[in-house]
């Protein structure tokens, strides 16, 4: 199984990862038309934090035990065959207990949609696409066992 | 019928045991039991639905296969009347009766109706299914609902009155103590959530409370007036009865599990039985921020109470000592969240942080005990409350970066390295 490791001490805070994130989940998947006209443009799922001279992007970690899909009162969050933690956009009523409960602050709210938002591990494309836009190994994928790193 | 797992409760605690149960034993026979005769759904969702923000078929928990793809035989629309500990069997109201070697009770809770003056069995009603969402709905759907009242200013009592006035009726909400949600809350935040529901043309009535309902003369089931305990009349087309929920025990009348305010259970969430569990809403659980037992009525303590017990039954060893009071609210969507104490008890060497912004409608308070946080308010400013409540959780001190804990943007980074690197590699939390 694999899993996003944050390599802090490697990441120059580009945000080329942010970046990258809104073009994969992009209607056009195209740089240049995701940012200037795609309307609403989506939202990144992972987020640069900084406190210079340290920075690193973090995203949800698809935890082996997600508090946070056995607290949704909605059923829209949940664990797919490859143990990765989606969010069923559709069934979210924007009522937040996954952010009250998620430990890393990972999931974002759309606040226009008034639904959750997370990483969804770019289940479509193979590789997560903040990983392979990392320019300097900040963000890799790794091996882990079935209970995490 | 022999079964070797049975939960009663058809909803987040029963869900969750059985999909914990399904983990680890994907042929024992199982069955969920409830006499509510729906595939289950989200209690949660219900003034979503009442509103209108989500259609029927949203309210479900789980996808239409679910039982099916999980081997579960379900008994849907079957009221349990009684519990044999002795014979390890269920009695259903049709005579039935079902064995098991191993049981969960998730059988959650009843709107408790105080006894007042003029309430029949027909003239109010109450929140908490979706059956009573469907009769609400059918009551304004039928007739001119102008004006209505709302009895308790807990959470349930004012999503109902939200819910209420989106049909543009006219709502008085009535609760007996000096504020509303004063179970989760503090005074700031609890004002702040009265003058949103205010200022959207809800009535907040707080210090008093019903004395008696005045019902029509040609109709005892309609409601004419309710009349307040200081003598104030308020015109009333609908009245809706939302002051708490009590553990549903009844079935377990003579037998000899240990009941206090609710079942009591272990950290595996058994019973003084051996091989029956409880979980959710009908059970005591650990709070570990106040170190007692006590009903924790929240749809996340029932789902994971519930899976705890069903490792458990599935011979998969497993405790459950997180539990703790937490909310996640939202008031005509300005969102409220709460965890852990609301205020500073006396005793102890208690640190408060607050931050009031009352034109942004921003109020945030943490309090801390020797820099471990142990209680948390934040309205209007809540995203990564979850990395708030995760030090919580870990016990973690907050001496070097306590300073960052207040700001909006608040995030990992300010944690010491070393923290950091465990979370980040799932050691913690
Ligand atoms: C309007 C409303 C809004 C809420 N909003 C939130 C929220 O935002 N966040 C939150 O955390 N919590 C919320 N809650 C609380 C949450 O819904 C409950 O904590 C949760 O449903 C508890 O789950 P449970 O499995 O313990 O019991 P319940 O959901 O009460 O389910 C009990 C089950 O047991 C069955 N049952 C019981 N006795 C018998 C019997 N004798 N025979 C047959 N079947 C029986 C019932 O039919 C039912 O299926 C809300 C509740 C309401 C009513």
């Amino acid at each position: 199984m694999k899993r996003i490791q944050i390599n802090e001490d490697v990441c120059i805070g580009c945000r080329l990862c942010e970046v990258w994130c809104i073009v994969a989940h992009s209607k056009s998947k195209d740089i240049i038309k995701a940012f200037k006209q795609e309307k609403p443009r989506p939202i990144a799922m992972i987020r640069v934090q900084e406190d210079i001279p340290i920075s690193f992007g973090a995203q949800c970690r698809h935890c082996p035990e997600p508090i946070c899909v056995f607290s949704c009162i909605s059923g829209a969050l949940y664990i797919d065959e490859n143990g990765i933690v989606l969010h069923n956009s559709k069934k979210c009523v924007g009522c937040w207990t996954c952010i009250l409960v998620c430990p890393y602050g990972a999931i974002m709210r759309n606040e226009d949609e008034k639904t959750a938002l997370k990483c969804d591990f770019c289940m479509e494309q193979g590789t997560p696409s903040c990983v392979e836009h990392c320019p300097n190994e900040g963000l890799t994928l790794v091996e882990v066992s079935e209970n995490g790193f | 019928m022999d079964f070797d797992y049975l939960i009663i409760g058809n909803s987040s605690g029963g869900i969750g045991g059985a999909e914990a149960i399904r983990k680890y034993d994907k042929k024992g026979t199982l069955a969920i039991i409830s006499d509510e005769p729906v595939h289950t759904y989200s209690r949660a969702l219900i003034p979503y639905y009442l509103k209108g923000n989500i259609t029927y078929d949203k309210l479900y928990y789980r996808p239409s296969n679910f039982y099916n793809k999980n081997n579960i035989q379900t008994f849907l629309g079957k009221k349990i009347i009684k519990l044999d500990v002795k014979s390890r069997a269920i009695i259903l109201e049709d005579g039935e009766s079902l064995n098991f070697k191993e049981l969960l009770i998730a059988s959650g809770g009843v709107p408790f109706v105080p006894p007042i003056k003029g309430l029949n069995q027909n003239n109010y009603f109450t929140f908490t299914s979706v059956d009573d969402a469907n009769k609400i709905k059918d009551k304004i759907e039928s007739g001119h609902i102008q004006k209505a009242v709302v009895l308790g200013g807990g959470l349930i009592g004012l999503l109902a009155a939200e819910a209420l006035s989106s049909f543009n009726i006219e709502v008085s909400v009535v609760e007996l103590a000096e504020r509303v949600l004063i179970k989760v809350l503090d005074n700031i935040s609890s004002k702040i959530c009265e003058e949103i529901l205010e200022e959207n043309g809800i009535r907040v009535i707080t210090g008093h409370t019903i004395s008696e309902v005045i019902n029509n003369p040609d109709d005892p089931d309609k409601i004419d007036k309710i009349i307040l305990d200081n003598n104030e009349k308020l015109d009333c087309d609908l009245l809706i009865i939302a002051i708490g929920v009590r553990p549903r025990l009844d079935f377990l009348k003579d037998t000899e599990i240990n009941i206090n305010r609710g079942i009591v259970v272990d950290n595996h969430m058994q019973t003084n039985i051996p091989g029956i569990y409880a979980c959710g809403d009908c059970a005591e659980i650990y709070d570990f921020i106040l170190d007692i037992k006590k009903l924790t009525p929240l749809w996340p303590t029932a789902y994971i109470g519930g899976m705890i017990a069903g490792f458990n039954m599935a011979g998969h060893n497993k405790e459950f000592t997180m539990g703790m009071n937490m909310n996640s609210m939202k008031f005509f969507g300005i969102p409220v969240m709460s965890g852990g104490l609301i205020e500073k008890p006396d005793d102890g060497n208690y640190e408060v942080l607050t931050r009031y912004e009352p034109e942004n409608m921003i109020y945030k308070k943490i309090i801390l005990k020797d820099n471990i946080v142990k209680g948390i308010i934040s309205v209007n400013s809540i995203d990564r409350t979850g990395i708030i409540i995760g030090l919580m959780r870990n016990n973690i001190d907050v001496s070097s970066f306590k300073a960052h804990l207040m700001s909006d943007d608040f995030d990992l980074i300010y944690f010491p390295r070393e923290i950091r690197n465990e979370i980040f590699t799932g050691r913690l939390l």
